[in-house]
């Protein structure tokens, strides 16, 4: 770890980086489709008393991209939801490549046993 | 309710749950899901997704900073991780097992356990030891402190905080909440981190916790992207407000009364309607 140029001081900054960039790009997303959404709907009438799931053209990935497409503003802030959920994740794997150039292979593989519970999540959340 | 009464209602709500959040280090989320559900007769489901993204989005606005400065520890909060993601996975999945009321008293129970965590009193000893397990995983680090000194400190206990980074995780996942509290006992009380490297590198690792439900909450639509919209940008402009109004004074002692008793009360309340099946 001594010997290599890359130190865990230039991962803090990248990782740091990839936070901060992450967390703005999908704020200004939600931003975007919310003013499209109220701009459309403010005056409607809503309840979430009963839990029914969300609209399919939110759920699915195909949906949101539809969604997108036709400019219809809750498929853009779902978009950007699913951006900043991306973040950490993406966080995760910045992180595994930067233990791989400081050659601390045990990191490496904490890192990627992280990453696969994550997409053990993504891949059982549909039958859960 | 019209969409853009409710939508202006949580958006002031989660500004001040977000100020309030990061002012006493307590998650927003604590506060979120009873303003929605209490306050406005959101269903619980819905509150969780939108509180989970919330948490989200504050931890890793915050945690860029922590990491930059170099005092989050990056080796624990990742080999923790492996415990926390897996308890978020199994959490999300008892979600759908267990009812409503049941959620909102363990969720009462938690928020009471929050508060009085907020106002205990730090141990600032550090551990010179290291232990077996934490020298082979490299847990032990040093932080700098503002005077630009560095402080070495040693860890004990990896097993012991593990588990209880376990069962953070199942909290986690099954609440919506980052369950930051629990993650400071685990590295606090039984790994004995220091307190400014566990509650950064505890805010560092609740994003990946919260990610990992997250997806699975999407996958059955408990986001809903009309609720989530006003809650995460309010939470967030809150948390930069708070972390603004934290630098320039350290007086947050009684901020941290105020802050446990409105969570108590909350407490109460979800208690109190879960259990009269209000929920």
């Amino acid at each position: 770890m001594a010997n290599t140029k890359f130190k865990d001081t230039d991962m803090q900054a990248i990782i740091g980086w990839v936070l901060r960039a992450g967390v703005f790009v999908s704020m200004l997303v939600v931003f975007i489709g919310g003013v499209i959404y109220l701009s459309r709907h403010s005056s409607e009438h809503i309840d979430y008393h009963e839990f029914k799931g969300v609209p399919d053209f939110v759920h699915t990935l195909p949906g949101i991209f539809h969604g997108i497409l036709d400019g219809r503003g809750r498929a853009i802030i779902q978009a950007g939801i699913i951006l900043l959920i991306a973040t950490p994740v993406l966080r995760i794997i910045f992180s595994a490549i930067g233990f791989m150039i400081e050659k601390d292979y045990l990191y490496v593989g904490i890192t990627l046993l992280v990453l696969l519970i994550i997409i053990s999540a993504m891949l059982t959340g549909h039958g859960g | 309710m019209s969409v853009l009464v409710l939508t202006l209602i949580i958006l002031v709500g989660s500004y001040f749950a977000g100020l309030l959040g990061s002012l006493t280090g307590l998650g927003g989320g604590v506060v979120i899901i009873p303003l929605l559900t209490i306050g406005l007769g959101v269903n619980i489901h819905y509150a969780i997704g939108a509180s989970l993204v919330s948490v989200i989005a504050t931890s890793s606005g915050s945690a860029a900073a922590y990491v930059k400065e170099g005092i989050t520890n990056m080796r624990i909060g990742m080999f923790l991780e492996i415990a926390t993601t897996t308890g978020a996975l199994i959490g999300a999945m008892l979600s759908l097992l267990i009812h409503a009321p049941v959620i909102a008293v363990i969720f009462g129970v938690i928020l009471i356990f929050s508060a009085i965590m907020s106002l205990r009193k730090k141990d600032t000893t550090v551990l010179q030891t290291e232990s077996h397990w934490a020298q082979k995983l490299k847990l032990n680090g040093s932080y700098p402190t503002a005077d630009g000194e560095v402080v070495k400190y040693g860890i004990r206990n990896v097993g012991g905080g593990f588990v209880m980074m376990l069962f953070a995780g199942i909290i986690s996942g099954l609440l919506g909440i980052g369950s930051g509290s629990l993650k400071v006992v685990a590295m606090d009380s039984i790994m004995r981190v220091p307190f400014k490297v566990s509650t950064t590198t505890s805010n560092f690792m609740i994003g990946v916790t919260a990610a990992a439900s997250a997806v699975v909450y999407l996958q059955r639509g408990y986001i809903d992207p009309a609720l989530a919209m006003p809650v995460v940008i309010g939470v967030l402009l809150g948390a930069l407000t708070g972390s603004k109004i934290l630098v320039n004074s350290n007086s947050s002692g009684w901020l941290r009364w105020v802050f446990a008793v409105i969570v108590t009360i909350l407490a109460g309340q979800m208690i109190y309607n879960g259990l009269s099946g209000k929920i």
